[in-house]
């Protein structure tokens, strides 16, 4: 028994014509964030310390940074993706369900920014406030 | 999605012996999730902090070394052990590889003893080698 479906039947399924997109993309973003993930464990732990000093000074180098904002866009791309598609598969009634998919949206691009933001913020070298 | 409550349900998840195979496949879920929420949620919260200053960056670890949270880093390095096995297993059979069942409830049953082994591992590492 096979079962896969033919590349013919598989591409454009459907009348929504997608469907692969999705699957495709959840997969690109694993692997991203997996190699990245690794990148970071690897980083930290030849840093000398972990205080606020060493690590906003480490994300000042570009090849620091760079990593740490892509691993931020893959992450978060994934990780919406994930919770929509739970969302999609148990939240039933359709008004909770648009409230639920609202709402990770948003939570996802919000707290995301600001990750996004903070990186930024360390690697442009803004003078940390100390009191 | 509307439904006839006249018409009965097909029982599924109630009715089947639970294997490996459905508790990794519900774990996969669950991991993500709280990865999602939790995981860069804590992510997100040590960049805003190492970003913000001193102040900020001693209250998330004044929290971090909390004994307590040692139950939230545990939890969230076996989860992220969890998903990623199991996403490396969802890529196999994504090839059209390892649905016969005998195979199928090794390599579920591998994953799990695995991502528990990995995460003692790391926290033994950690807490007798670099603590100590």
């Amino acid at each position: 028994m096979t079962m896969e479906t033919p590349l013919a039947e598989a591409r454009g399924p459907g009348a929504a014509h997608a469907g692969g997109h999705h699957w495709g993309v959840e997969r690109a973003t694993s692997v991203a964030t997996l190699a990245l993930l690794v990148w970071l464990a690897v980083s930290l732990m030849r840093l000398p310390s972990l205080d606020q000093q060493m690590v906003s000074q480490w994300l000042r180098a570009p090849l620091a940074a760079v990593p740490m904002l892509l691993l931020i866009v893959a992450m978060f791309r994934h990780l919406r993706d994930g919770l929509i598609m739970v969302v999609e598969d148990y939240v039933h009634e359709e008004g909770n369900r648009l409230m639920c998919l609202l709402l990770i949206n948003f939570a996802a691009v919000f707290v995301g920014a600001l990750a996004l933001f903070s990186v930024l913020r360390m690697a442009f070298g803004e003078a940390p406030r100390t009191p | 999605m509307h439904r006839n409550e006249a018409r009965p349900l097909s029982p599924h998840l109630t009715i089947w012996k639970w294997g490996p195979h459905m508790l990794v496949s519900i774990l996969h879920r669950v991991t993500g999730t709280g990865l999602a929420i939790l995981g860069a949620g804590l992510f997100t919260w040590w960049l805003y902090a190492a970003a913000e200053g001193t102040e900020a960056y001693a209250a998330f670890t004044s929290w971090a070394m909390w004994k307590w949270s040692l139950i939230v880093w545990v939890g969230l390095t076996w989860a992220l052990f969890q998903h990623t096995l199991s996403g490396l297993r969802h890529f196999v059979m994504d090839i059209g590889a390892g649905y016969e069942l005998h195979t199928n409830k090794a390599w579920s049953l591998i994953v799990m003893v695995l991502a528990v082994l990995l995460t003692a591992l790391l926290w033994y590492y950690i807490l007798v080698w670099r603590v100590a």
